[in-house]
């Protein structure tokens, strides 16, 4: 194959696309652990649920786009919250494995609940953005829109974190989780609060998927394990690092799929995972303490 | 519980499919036995700190590699499953070797575990010309001329032969999980899980022990893989491989108690209750229900039974092991 193939670079350049949707999925699922030290096996279910909200409020009920996702993203956020306070809680002071565990159980629930109430049928918006020439190249515009939406929540996530109070209070608890409730910061609101940003984080990412894929009960599976090990890879907790790794994945895919078929990009990510944990078990980006 | 006990309740369940019982029936002890042996083996390491949520890739290794060898190179299941089980060891041992020598543990051990059937999953569905992809494949038929049952194609028509099979691998991984627990390497998996670096330092290699029990927990975990495809003459992967019968595998186990050696056979006979009796009495058109019901118990059984069912139920009547 010729190497600078415009295909190629087309796959590229998805690849990049996806990587910003990719980042964004896996920013929501790092906050949480970096902050709350539990790891949501969920979270690409809570995903689902927006999605499922997006779609009944402007399909069902007629409601502007607008409107529907501000809906979406409401009902995920307070679903995070709520989680947190009735699923996570009590088990904070359990062993660590039985956190993940108990949100696996969340993830049969949810999945379970939403094929009993909307069955298993593909839904979707109805809407369908048109695609983008640029030269020879051919881009779809709800991937422009995921990324540019993304980028944006990111760039505003981080100056959140780092440029108000309670995003400094999010930072100090994620650095010592001991130490500061004895400085007589509430501990379990700023648990609430992250619970309820990292669902809001999750209710957006449901407003960009909604735009370039239908809707079923298992869709979380198909976007969940990716979120965890981008999670993973960048060092789980690492924000910037989550961002990076989010980026190779992408390309992995997108162009490991072009080259071969989809499924075997996937694989080739997944084996890059898991050969990258050999070599970094703390993740690509660890930082250095 | 006394062995006179003991013996006399294994005796009932040999001679149970004796007494006349229905095909039905019949089919669900077999589902049982079947279901707790794959969570016994999960359990196995399990219990001692090493929750993998990568056994699915060894349950479709197991699943798949013996119809593969059968369909396309004719290869009686038989020795398949041989194949299948080294293949499963050899996995087991590149992927738990680096993990244990880097000491990926709790959250990393799992995810690393997750992706891994993942892999597998995605291996299956992307050979598609050989496997038939999502769509599953069936077993090519191995009884000819009118036999009812092959032991080098694994395949019989009467249920009540694999009654037998399947009892005897259930009690071969009770036997396993008795063993296990009177051995030196179980003391140090459970200093290992407490304390790794505590354990290293009184002289146990870490790596070699956990390595050890995670072979034996995927070798049988493949055989659990090979008897599902030759009693359900289909596979599909979705069901065999991949997170969904992952976790399956580890709520099974944690549902019915994963500390105790009947646990997870508990656990299974519970699911299976629990979904069977579902279908039964609300039918069919409320699709899902079954797994939203468990989805909550399991929530609701980590938050206030970590021990499950059996567990609890030994603790509040103050036993300490079935």
């Amino acid at each position: 194959m010729e190497f600078f193939d415009i295909f190629l670079l087309e796959a590229v350049i998805n690849g990049l696309l996806l990587g910003g949707l990719l980042a964004l999925l896996a920013l929501g699922l790092n906050l949480v652990f970096g902050v709350i030290d539990v790891v949501w096996i969920c979270y690409a279910e809570l995903i689902m649920v927006g999605m499922y909200a997006i779609w009944w409020m402007h399909t069902v009920q007629g409601a502007p786009l607008p409107l529907a996702f501000a809906f979406g993203i409401g009902i995920v956020a307070l679903l995070g919250a709520a989680l947190h306070q009735f699923i996570i809680r009590p088990v904070l002071s359990a062993e660590p494995i039985n956190q993940l565990l108990v949100t696996g159980g969340v993830l049969f629930f949810l999945q379970a609940a939403a094929t009993v109430t909307f069955g298993v049928e593909f839904r979707n918006i109805g809407v369908r953005l048109p695609g983008v020439s640029v030269g020879e190249i051919n881009l779809s515009l709800a991937r422009l829109i995921a990324f540019a939406v993304a980028l944006a929540a990111i760039v505003a996530t981080y100056l959140f974190l780092t440029r108000t109070y309670i995003g400094t209070a999010i930072r100090a608890i994620s650095q010592d989780r001991a130490i500061m409730p004895l400085m007589g910061v509430n501990s379990g609101r700023i648990y609430i609060l992250t619970s309820a940003l990292g669902g809001a984080l999750a209710g957006l990412a449901a407003c960009l998927l909604v735009l370039q894929y239908d809707i079923h009960p298992a869709i979380g599976l198909s976007f969940g394990p990716i979120t965890f090990l981008i999670c993973v890879l960048g060092g789980l907790g690492n924000l910037i690092g989550g961002f990076f790794a989010a980026f190779i994945f992408a390309q992995f895919i997108s162009v490991g799929g072009f080259v071969f078929q989809l499924e075997w990009g996937y694989v080739l990510a997944f084996l890059f995972f898991i050969a990258s944990m050999f070599w970094k078990p703390e993740g690509l980006f660890a930082r250095r303490r | 519980m006394g062995r006179t006990v003991s013996l006399v309740l294994l005796a009932l369940l040999a001679v149970a499919p004796q007494l006349g019982l229905g095909i039905y029936p019949l089919h669900l002890m077999i589902m049982a036995m079947l279901w707790g042996f794959i969570y016994t083996s999960w359990a196995l390491m399990g219990r001692l700190g090493l929750v993998s949520l990568g056994h699915g890739a060894f349950f479709g290794i197991g699943a798949y590699t013996v119809v593969m060898m059968w369909n396309h190179f004719g290869l009686p299941p038989l020795a398949g499953a041989a194949v299948a089980v080294v293949v499963a060891l050899a996995v087991a041992f590149i992927i738990g070797y680096p993990c244990f020598r880097f000491k990926i543990v709790g959250h990393y051990f799992a995810l690393v575990t997750l992706a891994l059937a993942e892999v597998v999953r995605l291996m299956i569905v992307a050979l598609r010309d050989q496997t038939g992809g999502s769509l599953g494949v069936t077993p090519k038929p191995g009884l000819v001329d009118g036999a009812t049952g092959s032991i080098w194609a694994l395949q019989f028509s009467n249920k009540l032969v694999w009654f037998y099979v399947v009892l005897v691998c259930w009690l071969f991984a009770l036997y396993v999980w008795h063993r296990v627990d009177r051995s030196m390497s179980r003391l140090a998996l459970q200093a290992i899980s407490e304390e790794e670096d505590a354990a290293a330092s009184i002289g146990i290699n870490v790596t070699r022990t956990k390595l050890g029990i995670a072979m034996l927990s995927a070798a049988m975990t493949a055989i659990g893989g090979v008897l599902y495809a030759q009693y359900q003459l289909y596979v599909n992967p979705e069901t065999v491989s991949g997170i969904g019968i992952s976790l399956q595998m580890v709520f099974g186990a944690i549902a019915g108690g994963m500390f105790v050696m009947l646990g997870p056979t508990v656990g299974a006979v519970f699911l299976l209750l629990l979904s069977e009796g579902l279908r039964i009495l609300v039918g069919n058109q409320f699709h899902g229900l079954d797994l939203l019901i468990y989805g909550a118990l399991l929530v609701f059984f980590i938050i206030y039974m970590p021990k499950g069912i059996l567990g609890e139920f030994l603790h509040r009547f103050g036993r300490k092991t079935s």
